[in-house]
């Protein structure tokens, strides 16, 4: 009995102070993963597919953004000429909501897979801010993570739908790249040196999204013909859905609007 | 006394790690970013003074059960002694644990409710060593558990696996046993002088924790649109935490120092 207590001690003991941790967890291949690029996986149909382009405003008295307190450390304050504002909602005088997300929820055909991009989107941690504030990618895309300041950070994702991971990364240290295998709207990322870092991914497995620049505007090109849920996800606003139809060619406009 | 202390200072540097977000601020463990002293600069200051606390709580322990076990002839005490510098190992382990495994909300809600069990068996050592023997009234042990279960609602509330609900109802129900098992002992001890110094501290503590409580509270809903925690809801919140600590410590005083006549 005494040997039972013993073996099961050690291997509650080997359990918590077991590997992995610290570093990023190798991607596991699993039953909902977007499949790696492949010669049978469809890409955006440029020339015959249509086109829906919109913009993303703000009705009502925009919320002030409060500044953001980096005096704990010196390397973030003197990144910036003027005190950083958090960016939680951007929006410029004409009402034009900046870091919205925007992408095709539903009606895509569900057996299609789609070509993932060859090319890495890239995340900058510059002046203690993660750069861009939003960004989006397909599941299996490659995200490149760069450190672009002379202090240390950790890069931390916090996605419910795909392995989490934390990661430190001090100054002058190589990019770290990762990859989410499963669609996840949104990934938040969160730095836990500096709390008031935040960023977040959205990752779609199909390449029919985009983010809204600093007009409110975006742009979704080659959707095959069909009827489609739009979404719109804004970081504090939360989500939006809206049906749209569009034929072969079409050209549609489709803008969300957010009430204050 | 010393390793009591270290466990209450430890819980305040756990409760700042908490507050500030920093527990994943050092990604490795038991290294620090792959180092005996990290980069001391944000989320890092307090995960770092936060493990060398650990390590000085648990040091001390173990010199405690050391000391114990050349000159303390109670074998109760002994025993405890030892049993104070396992929970100790294991809370440790409980830390490394969270760090590899990411911060899973229910190991951070154990290792905050392990947190209050060293700092529970510290201060019973404490109390035996000056006499306490544990036979006390059920009302004061019932406190005990209401306390613990108390800290652990907290815990779940502040890693949000649940919401802040179950914590409130749960005051209701710890501030009172809490206040009848010290009323019930000052009322039956006011003549001798002798108990009434832990109900006494109780009885105030559960006081305070009500106010502190409803401050943290209401800075924590003031502050929902902050981009980051600020020194108030900080400094709010782990005072409740420590004092929510303190009062365990003073139901466990009051439970081994009461005599029933």
């Amino acid at each position: 009995m005494k040997k039972i207590w013993i073996t099961a001690g050690v291997a509650c003991a080997l359990t918590l102070t077991g590997c992995g941790g610290g570093g990023t967890p190798a991607p596991k291949a699993d039953a909902g993963a977007t499949p790696a690029a492949s010669s049978g996986a469809a890409t955006p149909d440029m020339e015959n597919g249509a086109t829906i382009t919109g913009k993303v405003s703000f009705d009502g008295k925009a919320p002030v953004m409060k500044t953001l307190d980096m005096s704990a450390v010196p390397a973030c304050t003197a990144a910036h000429k003027t005190p950083a504002k958090s960016e939680e909602v951007v929006v410029d005088d004409k009402g034009d909501v900046k870091n919205a997300f925007v992408w095709i929820k539903s009606g895509l055909p569900a057996d299609k897979t789609w070509q993932v991009p060859t090319s890495a989107v890239q995340i900058t941690q510059e002046g203690c801010m993660y750069t861009p504030h939003v960004l989006a990618l397909m599941a299996g895309q490659n995200l490149d993570i760069k450190n672009g300041d002379p202090t240390n950070h950790n890069i931390h994702p916090m996605p419910a739908n795909n392995p989490e991971f934390n990661q430190s990364q001090p100054p002058g240290a190589g990019d770290i790249d990762h990859s989410f295998a499963r669609q996840e709207v949104m990934v938040p990322v969160k730095c836990n040196i500096h709390p008031w870092m935040r960023a977040y991914i959205g990752v779609v497995n199909h390449p029919f999204f985009a983010v809204t620049g600093d007009d409110g505007t975006y742009s979704i090109k080659g959707l095959p013909p069909g009827t489609y849920t739009i979404e719109m996800w804004q970081e504090k606003y939360g989500t939006q859905d809206q049906q749209i139809t569009v034929g072969a060619k079409d050209s549609k406009t489709q803008d969300f609007t957010i009430k204050g | 006394m010393v390793a009591g202390l270290c466990a209450l200072a430890l819980i305040v540097a756990g409760a700042l790690v908490t507050s500030n977000d920093a527990a994943l601020a050092v990604p490795d463990w038991p290294l620090n970013w792959g180092r005996l002293v990290p980069p001391l600069e944000g989320g890092i200051r307090f995960e770092f003074a936060h493990r060398v606390l650990a390590l000085l709580s648990a040091v001390a322990t173990t010199l405690l059960a050391l000391w114990m076990q050349a000159r303390e002839p109670r074998h109760w005490m002994r025993r405890l002694a030892w049993w104070t510098v396992a929970a100790v190992i294991a809370q440790a382990l409980l830390g490394g644990a969270m760090v590899k495994l990411i911060d899973p909300k229910g190991l951070a809600i154990a290792h905050a409710a392990f947190a209050e069990i060293c700092f529970g068996l510290l201060v019973a050592i404490v109390a035996g060593y000056y006499g306490g023997h544990g036979a006390s009234h059920w009302v004061a042990r019932l406190a005990i558990l209401v306390l613990f279960a108390q800290a652990v609602l907290g815990a779940a509330a502040r890693h949000l696996a649940m919401g802040i609900v179950p914590h409130i109802a749960g005051a209701v129900v710890a501030a009172g046993i809490a206040m009848w098992a010290s009323l019930r002992t000052i009322v039956r001890h006011l003549d001798d002088g002798r108990y009434p110094r832990p109900a006494l501290a109780l009885l105030g503590f559960t006081a305070l924790q009500i106010f502190s409580g409803v401050a943290a509270y209401a800075v924590r809903a003031a502050a929902v649109d902050d981009p980051q925690p600020m020194p108030l809801a900080v400094w709010t919140t782990v005072a409740h935490v420590a004092l929510g600590a303190m009062i365990l410590g003073a139901a466990i005083v009051l439970a081994m120092t009461e005599q029933e006549s």
